[in-house]
C-alpha cells in the first residue's frame, strides 16, 4: 500500500518535472527573443528601409518581402491542395493506388525544406527561367506547404458526416452541386485551420528561399513577380553570419526574430479562434 | 377502391453488398396514393430496399443489382436515366433526422435553389407552406434564420420532411422515420402521413406494428432478404397467410 503510493508520487513528480521543462524552454525562447528583440523595434524600424550596411534604418522591406511570400504559396498550394483533396475524398475509387498516393503525399511533409529549395533552384530558377525571384519562392514555398494543407482538407472533409452527403442528394442535388454547397461550406473552418497552419509554417521558412527569392540587402521594394526580395527569416540569417558590425547586427536579428514570433504567434491565435467557433458549430 | 394504379414496380431484385446477398428476389407494386409499410426484423434488408428505389444505394461502393425497378413503367436503372432526377421525383426522408448546418429557411429553400429557382417571392411562399404542411410552421415561424441544429431531435425530422416536401415529389420514401422520437412527435408525424397520402405516394419502413397499423394501407414483411407477405394491411393483420408473417406482427418472433 504504502509502496504504491510512492512509486505514484515518483511518477507524478517526474511527469511534472517534463512538463515543466518544455515549458521553461517555451517561456525562454519568448523572453529571450522579446527582451533581446524590443529594444530595437520602433515605427521606423517596422517602416524604413536598411540603411548603412545593414546597420540602421529598419526592415519593412523585408517583412513586405514575408508577406509576398507567403501569400504566393497560399496562392500557390491552396487551391491545388484543395482541389487534390476534393479528388481523393469525393471522386477517386478506394483503390490501393489512391491509397499509395495518400501515403506519399504524407511522406512529401517529412521532406527536408532545403531539398525543396535546391528543387525550386532547379525547376523554377533555372529550367523555367524565373530567376531568382518572389514567383519561384512561392512556388517552392507553395509545394512546401501543400502536403499540409491537403491534409488538413481531407481531414475537414472526411469529417462532414455522410449523411449530410446524402440528405443533399437525395433532394436531387448533383454531386458536384453537393460538394459546393453542402460539403465545402462545412468543412471549411477545417480548411482554414489547415491554411493558417501553414502560413505560420511557411513565414518562417529559410532554406526553400535562400537560393529562389532571397536576396540579402535591397534598398527597392519589389516591383513585380520576378523581382528579388528579402525576407524576414533569411535576413536574420544573413545578419547572424555576414556583416562588418555584428553587435549591431544582432540586435537587428533580434528585432526580426520578435517580428516573426508574433506574426506566426497571431496567425495560430486565429486558427484556434477558427478552431473554436467549428466547433460550436458542429457540435 | 380497386382501381389501383402501380407508381413504381420492383421485378425480381436481388441485391448484393460485395458477395453478400442482402435482397432476394423481391418483387412488388407500389400502388398511386398509398401507403405502404415495410415491416420485418433488423437487418432484413428494409433499408437496402427502399434504397434502392431512389438510388441512393448506388453510393456504396461494391454493390451489384440484378433484376428491375420501373417507375411509371420506365427503368429507373436504365443507363439513360440520370439518378439525379429520379431522387428529384422520389423524395427521402432518413432514420436519423440529418439537417443541413445552415438556417431553417435555407434548409428548406436548399431544394429549389439547386433546382435553379431564384425568384426570392416564391421561394418564401414555398419554404411557409412546406413547414406549415410538416406541422413544423408555429414552432418555428418566428426563428426562421436560426440554425436548424438548434431544434429538438422531434423538430428536425419534421424539418427534413418539410424540406423533402418543398421540391415536390411524386413518392416519399420514409427510413423508419419515428425511431429517435418521443411518442408526441411521433403521432405528429403519423398524422402528417394521413394527410400527405393525398397528393404523395408513401412508402415507410418501420419497427412499430402499430403505427404499420395506423397509416398504411398495404404492407410487405420482409425476412432474411426475402419479401414473405405482401397485401392490404387489413388482410396481413387479422389474417396473414404465411406463418413466418403471424409469428412476427405477433411478437413470437426475434
Ligand atoms: N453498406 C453496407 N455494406 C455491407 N453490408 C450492408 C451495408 N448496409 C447493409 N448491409 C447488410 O445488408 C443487410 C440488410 O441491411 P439493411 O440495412 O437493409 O437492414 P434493415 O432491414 O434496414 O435493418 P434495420 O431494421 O436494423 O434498419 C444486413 O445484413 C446488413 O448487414
Ligand atoms: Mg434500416
Amino acid at each position: 500500500m504504502k509502496k504504491h503510493k510512492v512509486t505514484q508520487n515518483i511518477g507524478f513528480a517526474l511527469l511534472f518535472l517534463c512538463m515543466a521543462v518544455t515549458l521553461f524552454f517555451l517561456g525562454a525562447i519568448i523572453y529571450f527573443i522579446t527582451i533581446r528583440g524590443i529594444k530595437v523595434i520602433s515605427w521606423e524600424f517596422l517602416t524604413q528601409v536598411p540603411r548603412n550596411g545593414m546597420t540602421e534604418g529598419g526592415v519593412a522591406p523585408a517583412i513586405l518581402g514575408t508577406f509576398y511570400l507567403t501569400m504566393g504559396a497560399i496562392l500557390v498550394s491552396l487551391p491545388l491542395g484543395l482541389a487534390c483533396a476534393i479528388y481523393l475524398c469525393e471522386y477517386s475509387p478506394k483503390s490501393a493506388l489512391v491509397n499509395l498516393i495518400r501515403m506519399s503525399i504524407n511522406n512529401l511533409a517529412g521532406v527536408p525544406s532545403v531539398v525543396f529549395g535546391l528543387f525550386g533552384f532547379a525547376v523554377f530558377v533555372k529550367y523555367m527561367k524565373f530567376g531568382v525571384s518572389i514567383l519561384s519562392g512561392s512556388l517552392t514555398l507553395g509545394i512546401l506547404a501543400l502536403p499540409v494543407i491537403i491534409s488538413a482538407s481531407q481531414e475537414a472533409l472526411t469529417a462532414v458526416p455522410q449523411s449530410l452527403r446524402e440528405a443533399s442528394l437525395a433532394l436531387g442535388a448533383s454531386k458536384w452541386q453537393t460538394i459546393k454547397k453542402i460539403v465545402l461550406p462545412t468543412a471549411l473552418p477545417g480548411i482554414l485551420t489547415g491554411v493558417i497552419l501553414s502560413i505560420g509554417r511557411v513565414a518562417g521558412e529559410t532554406a526553400p528561399i535562400l537560393f529562389t527569392a532571397a536576396t540579402f540587402y535591397t534598398r527597392h521594394y519589389p516591383d513585380s513577380v520576378f523581382s528579388e526580395v528579402m525576407a524576414l527569416p533569411y535576413h536574420i540569417y544573413a545578419l547572424m553570419t555576414e556583416g562588418t558590425h555584428p553587435d549591431k547586427q544582432a540586435a537587428i536579428a533580434y528585432g526580426c526574430g520578435l517580428i516573426l514570433l508574433v506574426l506566426v504567434l497571431l496567425i495560430s491565435t486565429i486558427a484556434i479562434v477558427i478552431r473554436q467557433k467549428q466547433r460550436v458549430i458542429h457540435g | 377502391m380497386d382501381r389501383r394504379i402501380v407508381k413504381i414496380e420492383a421485378r425480381d431484385i436481388n441485391f448484393f453488398y460485395g458477395s453478400r446477398q442482402a435482397l432476394s428476389s423481391v418483387s412488388i407494386e407500389i400502388y398511386k396514393n398509398q401507403v405502404t409499410a415495410i415491416i420485418g426484423p433488423s437487418g432484413c434488408g428494409k433499408s437496402t430496399f427502399i434504397r434502392l428505389l431512389n438510388r441512393m444505394n448506388e453510393l456504396v461502393p461494391n454493390t451489384s443489382l440484378k433484376g428491375a425497378i420501373l417507375l411509371e413503367e420506365e427503368d429507373i436503372f436504365d443507363p439513360s436515366v440520370d439518378p439525379v432526377e429520379i431522387r428529384r421525383r422520389i423524395g427521402m426522408v432518413f432514420q436519423k433526422p440529418n439537417p443541413f448546418p445552415k438556417s431553417i429557411f435555407e434548409n428548406v429553400s436548399y431544394g429549389l435553389k439547386i433546382n435553379g429557382i431564384t425568384d426570392g417571392n416564391f421561394i418564401e411562399k414555398k419554404v411557409g407552406e412546406s413547414l406549415k404542411k410538416a406541422a413544423l410552421w408555429d414552432e418555428v415561424k418566428d426563428r426562421i434564420h436560426e440554425n436548424a441544429l438548434k431544434l429538438s431531435g422531434g423538430q428536425q425530422q419534421r424539418l427534413c420532411i418539410a424540406r423533402c416536401l418543398a421540391v415536390e415529389p411524386e413518392v416519399l420514401l420514409f427510413d423508419e422515420p419515428c425511431a429517435s422520437l418521443d411518442p408526441i412527435s411521433t403521432s405528429k408525424i403519423e398524422e402528417l402521413i394521413l394527410e400527405l397520402k393525398k397528393y404523395y405516394t408513401i412508402v415507410i419502413v418501420t419497427h412499430n406494428m402499430q403505427q404499420a397499423a395506423r397509416v398504411s394501407d398495404y404492407t410487405a414483411f420482409f425476412l432474411l432478404g426475402e419479401l414473405i407477405e405482401f397485401g392490404k394491411t387489413q388482410d396481413i393483420f387479422t389474417a396473414p397467410k404465411d406463418k413466418r408473417t403471424e409469428d412476427y406482427i405477433t411478437g413470437r418472433f426475434g
